[in-house]
């Protein structure tokens, strides 16, 4: 009896903790790890949905392929096009917003929550109601702007640059108030004994909030950059549901604001060409740590420079 | 990493109460001296606050104008602003829509966030503690591999899992079943991350050693000691994970579209395609899928906050 408590016990010291991290390492191994490699080697061979007969080595055909294939760069384009127009409106605004909620605020507690309205909606949910703001004839979009005075109502579906806003409007929505409280949370970390110091030369609110408060909170700048980066590169509900008939994956008429995820949907379950889709997801794995790496750099070097 | 110790000083220091100068020059527009978190909010903050808060809601607010209205609603200009009386016929239209399968994708979306968001509060914490107070050889590599995880985009391997999916055991594989979309979500690298940096600043060692004394197993420690104490963390991880589970969209669109057997957002985008849509359905159908996060901000919506806060303040 002694020797088997004394095991049991050496087992809960010893094993004890690697049983309780193993659930969390298998299933990542095999749900999220494994897909991406394996990924690779789909890349490389022609595998279609429709016919398993098919299916041998393509070598690099497919990347070849995706070299002189216009959609791909289509895509590419208006993938690039939406993410620049949803993201630095987006931070900004959010570091606007965080400015306002940094403050003794009656109702505090409300106006912060009351900021994460867009997070929890359903992207599909909003996106559907986007889609009947943004229509030509009836939208709420062109009845502000007839307001302004801007009398010809806007096809936001006809062209690549109005479907990119009207689709940077839903992402830039969603987003700008869980930017801010990322933002707001950061500004509380910095020390009181900054401000005393900074105070001595009257500097106004705004320009204490760019001088002072938002190279302290750089590194969370950095982070959101990151995240955006991340999500924003692999846009796909917006704009397929921003199509009057979504089920075509098609991002408009002529490709007009066809992303990259949205390209790889239409060719792994549309054209059933699954190898062709792993290839373009590799591209777009490529492109997204390229780019993130960059806007990383981009960021702290502008940062660095304000202060 | 490393920050979190600075990090945790500046949050002490942060909370030390505000001292009780009297305001200096009229709020809002200039500050002395003052942390901004210290000086009262101007009129126009709060304008612009509200102003902020009715872009954020309209959207929400409109969907459920026009899911209680006649289609003419959509033609109206200026557009709609109060609801019309329609609501209960829209709705009885979306749930008897063929093909769409409204009332069972509703039931599906609230199986898979549950069961996801539970199992996740289970792995993760269970993890998370083994990560904060337990000493195992290789503990820190495997902690750098969960936070190296939090950055790879999983989206870009659904190809893969798709064919993964139609190899796993069973008629035809699990492509096309819930399994397809619990599996994957069963554990998350944002939850073990989340649970060891909350457990160690909240579980003090010496009550862990207390009952390694009184000879409780690992398990034992666990169940009575770091539960009752993680519990603020629980909420808001669950919270985030039933949040995010429910809205997920392009892998359950990829294995459940075109099966009879959808999530409640593939049931929407079923209601908006085809050759006759009608967006009242539409949006009546968008509203109910939103009105269970509606409440769930309503009741949760300070340790939502308080999760996301947290979260940033301490990646």
């Amino acid at each position: 009896m002694r020797g088997l408590s004394h095991r049991l016990h050496r087992f809960d010291v010893k094993q004890m903790p690697y049983v309780l991290i193993a659930p969390f390492f298998i299933l990542f191994a095999i749900f999220g790890l494994f897909p991406l490699i394996f990924n690779g080697v789909v890349a490389l061979r022609t595998w279609r949905l429709d016919d398993p007969a098919q299916d041998g080595w393509a070598g690099l055909g497919n990347f070849e392929k995706l070299l002189s294939d216009e959609d791909f760069w289509n895509a590419l384009y208006n993938t690039f096009g939406i993410f620049v127009l949803s993201t630095i409106p987006q931070l900004f605004l959010a570091i606007c917003i965080a400015f306002l909620l940094n403050r003794q605020l009656r109702g505090k507690i409300w106006f912060r929550v009351s900021m994460l309205l867009p997070y929890i909606t359903p992207v599909t949910a909003s996106t559907l109601v986007f889609l009947v703001v943004f229509g030509r004839d009836t939208g709420t979009a062109n009845w502000v702007l007839s307001l302004f005075g801007m009398d010809d109502p806007i096809d936001w579906r006809a062209g690549k640059l109005q479907s990119w806003i009207a689709i940077a409007t839903m992402v830039n929505w969603k987003w700008i108030g869980y930017n801010a409280l990322l933002y707001l949370a950061a500004m509380q970390t910095i020390p009181r004994d900054i401000y005393e110091a900074s105070a001595l030369d009257g500097a106004t609110a705004w320009k204490q909030l760019w001088r002072i408060t938002v190279p302290m909170i750089l590194p969370v700048v950095i982070f959101t950059v990151v995240l955006s980066t991340i999500g924003g590169l692999q846009l796909f509900t917006e704009p397929m549901l921003f199509e009057p008939n979504p089920a075509a994956a098609t991002g408009g008429a002529n490709g007009e604001w066809q992303t990259i995820a949205q390209l790889i949907y239409k060719t792994g379950w549309k054209n059933l060409n699954l190898g062709y889709a792993a290839a373009m997801s590799w591209a777009l794995f490529l492109i997204i740590v390229i780019v993130a790496a960059v806007n990383t750099l981009l960021t702290s070097r502008l940062g660095g420079g304000r202060r | 990493m490393t920050t979190t110790t600075d990090t945790q000083t500046v949050r002490q220091a942060g909370a030390r109460p505000a001292p009780p100068t009297p305001p200096k020059r009229r709020g809002g527009l200039s500050v002395v001296g003052r942390a901004p978190q210290d000086t009262p909010a101007g009129v126009w903050t709060y304008v612009l606050l509200s102003l902020t808060f009715l872009i954020a809601i309209y959207p929400i607010y409109w969907m459920f104008v026009i899911a209680t209205s006649t289609d003419a609603a959509l033609a109206e200009i200026p557009p709609k602003f109060l609801p019309g009386a329609e609501f209960s016929r829209n709705l009885r239209e979306v749930f008897s829509m063929q093909d769409v399968y409204f009332a069972e994708s509703l039931v599906n979306s609230f199986i898979v966030s549950t069961v996801v968001t539970l199992s996740v509060l289970f792995f993760c914490s269970v993890a998370g503690f083994a990560f904060a107070k337990l000493r195992f050889k290789g503990s820190n590599a495997l902690m750098v591999m969960v936070i190296l995880t939090l950055t790879v985009p999983n989206q870009l391997g659904v190809v893969a899992l798709y064919i993964l999916m139609g190899y796993m055991p069973g008629e035809g594989g699990w492509n096309g079943t819930l399994l397809a979309v619990i599996v994957p979500g069963l554990v998350s690298a944002f939850g073990v991350f989340y649970m060891r940096q909350f457990i160690l600043g909240a579980v003090p060692d010496e009550l862990i050693e207390s009952g390694r004394v009184d000879g409780a197993t690992t398990m034992r420690i666990y169940w009575s000691i770091v539960l009752p104490a993680i519990r603020p963390a629980l909420a808001v991880l669950g919270l985030l994970t039933f949040v995010g589970t429910w809205n997920d969209f392009q892998w359950p669109l990829i294995t459940l579209g075109g099966t009879d057997f959808p999530t409640s957002m593939v049931a929407l985008f079923d209601l908006a395609s085809g050759n006759y849509v009608l967006y009242r359905r539409v949006l009546a159908g968008a509203f109910v899928a939103t009105v269970p996060l509606i409440v769930l901000l309503f009741v949760g919506g300070r340790q939502i906050v308080r999760g996301i806060m947290e979260g940033a303040v301490k990646s």
